[in-house]
């Protein structure tokens, strides 16, 4: 929030006694913790617009009668800024009460057990009794989508989620509700969320403090498959999943943890441990020469990516018009699922019926991809259970597997082969990036030299560049966040939309800040992720996914070509208007 | 469930506001008005959502906030008893029956011919008759169980032969 000009005025203030100087415009907040002292907070999320409905953070400023929420009041030069008095420590010890007064009190049994906001602040304030009536709700929970689980009993009310879905998706799925005692969150006319907009991208469960909003849970489902004797059980880890994985662990944010990822999934029992960096290789190759084909044939233009599901969700929903602008391309996880049930199992002499495909994905919206009707390509369902990053590392947890004292392990052939062009899948900008080193060397025939398009990387929400083909100016824009990917959708349907090939990832700053990554995620987070996802492709020999042996192999054994029909039977699909 | 209402009547009601964001409140106002059952069905929350370019569920967020509105069909008229102290005090309760009693309905509740609705709303500044009731712009105060009977008996009369 503290947006200051280039040569902000500075302030002084008093923090309990101690000045501390800080830019105009600083929250008490911010300018509290430069003092070295945390103010707590409920409502307030360092990468959201405060909306200071909690009243948690409240502090004393001399010469105002009534007590400032620091986190959104900037300091005046100055002032007196008292965050430790008697009174204020009564008043939030008050509002915990209240908030747990109405507060579900089942914590063992919650999800977020151990890593609740809420959990964290009673402990702090030491709540041992409440001394206010209890006012519990009996609200129904909702877990009919293949997602997101809502237990509005347990919503603080903090408007969290709110904020991400209005203003940083522009989806607007829920919206505050009500009145007085009956405010909370709520779809429009209390529909389900798969009657909603919702494109299920888990943003709100990544920003909500408790309990309240989570992934569906399919840990279950998956212990099962592995328990059973007859299934050939694989698994596949998508891009962003190795570079956010460890913080479950302690680890600090942007730890590669690629090879004891893939150890610990071994001794989970998985039969293979394969990678969806394989398959974003491949998508690659199909969707480089679908653009290729479309700029030579006069296809539709800007063609725009189809990785994301929670984005294929939204234009289904929400810009159906636009919809052949969208590159017929499966998302890599899907093209997977399609050839582990058809080339993985003749060459690996298994049935398909026996193999089970598991994704562990940063993802929610996966979830309900794996379940779409067309992507059953193989006879079966291709992706059988998709798994978060945050439920990978809840069976890792409860299999005690002691991840720190695990040897490195290597991903299994042929699937589990790759480059950097498909790592970068994870980061904003990266699926641009890779088809960039291979649209260029198949178009003009030579080697690219520096293969860093730095244009198109990093949290910016919306980036633009041109690449010069041999010649041939090709406009690019890259888009992550749904409110960013709006905008360039508005300027297609203007007709002002001069680019060739766009990217649009649904979450902000791409899968790395994905609805099923570990909680806790900030902007801070993400730029660590990002930075271990460039060293892990900055490291590889191979960078540039036409490269990749394995999938010339599967061109050569069972392809044939890019788009050809057997890529256009497992690897393409059709998408289709959405009502809600 | 949403009445006799058509869309053109919804539309034009919308379009006779200019179709302005700032007339949200004034639109909805008037589509319950025109509902025949005192609510905004979800159906005309979407219409309108649609032509000012807002989401739905901001539209759902003004319908719930502010008391005038439901989003469930309502008699045609409701009877408001206050629940603010002052009536409170002054044994509300023993009003809240003589209307139920006389209704065959409890608060919150419909009656079968959708005539009347039953609820409690916030003190509306009658506290000198307290306990108050308000049936549309209409306030009655201290009430005896006759009156309960002929205050209904009227408004079911007037509704029954047009005037
Ligand atoms: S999953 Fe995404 S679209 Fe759905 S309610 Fe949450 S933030 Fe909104
Ligand atoms: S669901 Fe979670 S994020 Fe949303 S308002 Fe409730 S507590 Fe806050
Ligand atoms: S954290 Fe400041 S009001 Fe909630
Ligand atoms: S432990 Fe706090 S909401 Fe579950």
């Amino acid at each position: 929030m503290q947006k200051t000009g280039k040569a902000a005025k500075k302030v002084t203030v008093s923090i309990d006694g101690r000045p501390v100087t800080v830019p105009e415009g600083t929250t008490i907040l911010e300018a509290a913790r430069q003092a070295g002292v945390k103010i707590p907070t409920l409502c307030h999320h360092t990468d959201l617009k405060p909306r200071a409905t909690c009243r948690l953070c409240v502090v004393e400023v001399k010469g105002q009668r009534r007590f400032q929420t620091a986190c959104n009041t900037p300091v005046a030069d100055g002032s007196e800024i008292l965050t430790n008095s008697k009174a204020i420590r009564e008043a939030r010890k008050t509002i915990l009460e209240l908030l747990l007064a109405d507060h579900p009190q089942d914590c063992l049994k919650c999800v977020r057990n151990q890593n609740c906001e809420l959990q964290k602040l009673a402990n702090e304030y030491q709540i041992r009794e409440v001394a206010f009536e209890r006012s519990e709700k009996d609200l129904p929970l909702e877990n009919t989508n293949p997602s997101i689980v809502r237990d509005m009993n347990k919503c603080v009310k903090c408007g969290r989620c709110v904020e991400v879905c209005q203003e940083v998706q522009q989806v607007a799925a829920i919206n505050t509700a009500n009145r007085s005692v009956d405010f909370g969150v709520s779809t429009a006319y209390g529909e389900s969320l798969a009657d909603s907009p919702c494109v299920y991208c888990g943003q709100c469960i990544a920003v909500c403090p408790v309990g309240a909003l989570t992934e569906k849970d399919d840990t279950a489902r998956v212990w099962e498959a592995l328990d059973n004797p007859e299934l050939h059980v694989v698994v596949q880890t998508a891009p962003a999943v190795r570079v956010a994985l460890g913080e479950e662990f302690g680890w600090a944010p942007g730890t590669i943890s690629t090879g004891k990822m893939v150890a610990a999934l071994r001794r989970l029992g998985f039969a293979k441990v394969f990678d969806t960096n394989f398959t974003a290789d491949l998508t690659i190759i199909e969707e480089g020469n679908e653009l290729l084909q479309r700029i030579k044939e006069g296809g539709v233009l800007p063609m725009i990516t189809s990785c994301s599901p929670g984005w294929i969700n939204y234009i289904e929903k929400f810009y159906p018009e636009l919809l052949p602008h969208v590159s017929t391309c499966k998302s890599p996880q899907q093209m997977f699922g399609a050839l582990a049930k058809t080339y993985y199992p003749e060459k690996a002499g298994i049935p398909a019926e026996k193999i089970f495909v598991v994704s562990i994905m940063p993802c929610t919206a996966k979830k309900y991809e794996c379940t779409r009707p067309e992507m059953q390509s193989s006879g079966y369902q291709d992706v059988d259970v998709v798994l978060t990053t945050r439920e990978l590392a809840r069976m890792i947890k409860q299999a005690g597997i002691d991840v720190e004292a695990l040897s490195e392990e290597e991903y299994d052939a042929p699937l589990g082969i790759s480059t950097g062009a498909a790592v970068i899948f994870g980061a904003s900008g990266g699926v641009m990036e890779a088809a960039l080193r291979t649209v260029y060397e198949v178009v003009t025939g030579q080697e690219l030299k520096d293969v860093d398009f730095k244009e198109v990387r990093g949290l910016t929400g919306i980036k633009e560049a041109t690449v010069d083909l041999a010649g041939t100016k090709v406009k690019i824009a890259v888009a992550n966040g749904l409110a960013n990917a709006k905008v360039l959708l508005e300027k297609i349907k203007a007709g002002q939309c001069a680019y060739h090939f766009i990217e649009i990832m649904c979450c902000p700053g791409g899968c790395i800040g994905g609805g099923g990554q570990p909680l806790g995620t900030t902007v801070a987070i993400k730029e660590k992720r990002l930075e271990a996802t460039y060293d892990i492709d900055r490291g590889l020999k191979l960078r540039k996914s036409h490269e990749n042996p394995a999938v010339k192999t599967l061109y050569e054994e069972f392809l044939e070509k890019p788009l050809g029909h057997k890529s256009h039977e497992l690897l393409h699909t059709v998408y289709s208007k959405r009502k809600y | 469930m949403s009445g006799e209402l058509k869309k053109e009547q919804v539309l034009k009601i919308i379009k006779s506001k200019g179709k302005e964001k700032e007339q949200l409140l004034a639109i909805l106002l008037e589509i319950q008005q025109a509902s025949g059952q005192n609510y905004v069905d979800k159906k005309w929350a979407r219409l309108v959502a649609d032509e000012l370019g807002l989401p739905l569920t901001k539209v759902y967020d003004a319908l719930t906030f502010y008391a005038m509105f439901s989003t469930e069909p309502r008699g045609k008229y409701i009877i408001e008893i206050c629940q603010s102290a002052p009536c409170h005090v002054m044994n509300k309760a023993a009003l809240v029956q003589m209307f139920e009693k006389q209704l065959g309905i409890k608060m919150g509740e419909t009656t079968p011919d959708g005539l009347f609705t039953l609820q409690y709303s916030a003190c509306f500044g009658a506290c000198d008759l307290a306990p108050a009731v308000k049936i549309g712009e209409k306030v009655y105060g201290k009430l005896t169980a006759q009156k309960v009977a002929e205050i209904i008996a009227n408004y079911r009369g007037v509704s029954v032969c047009p005037k």
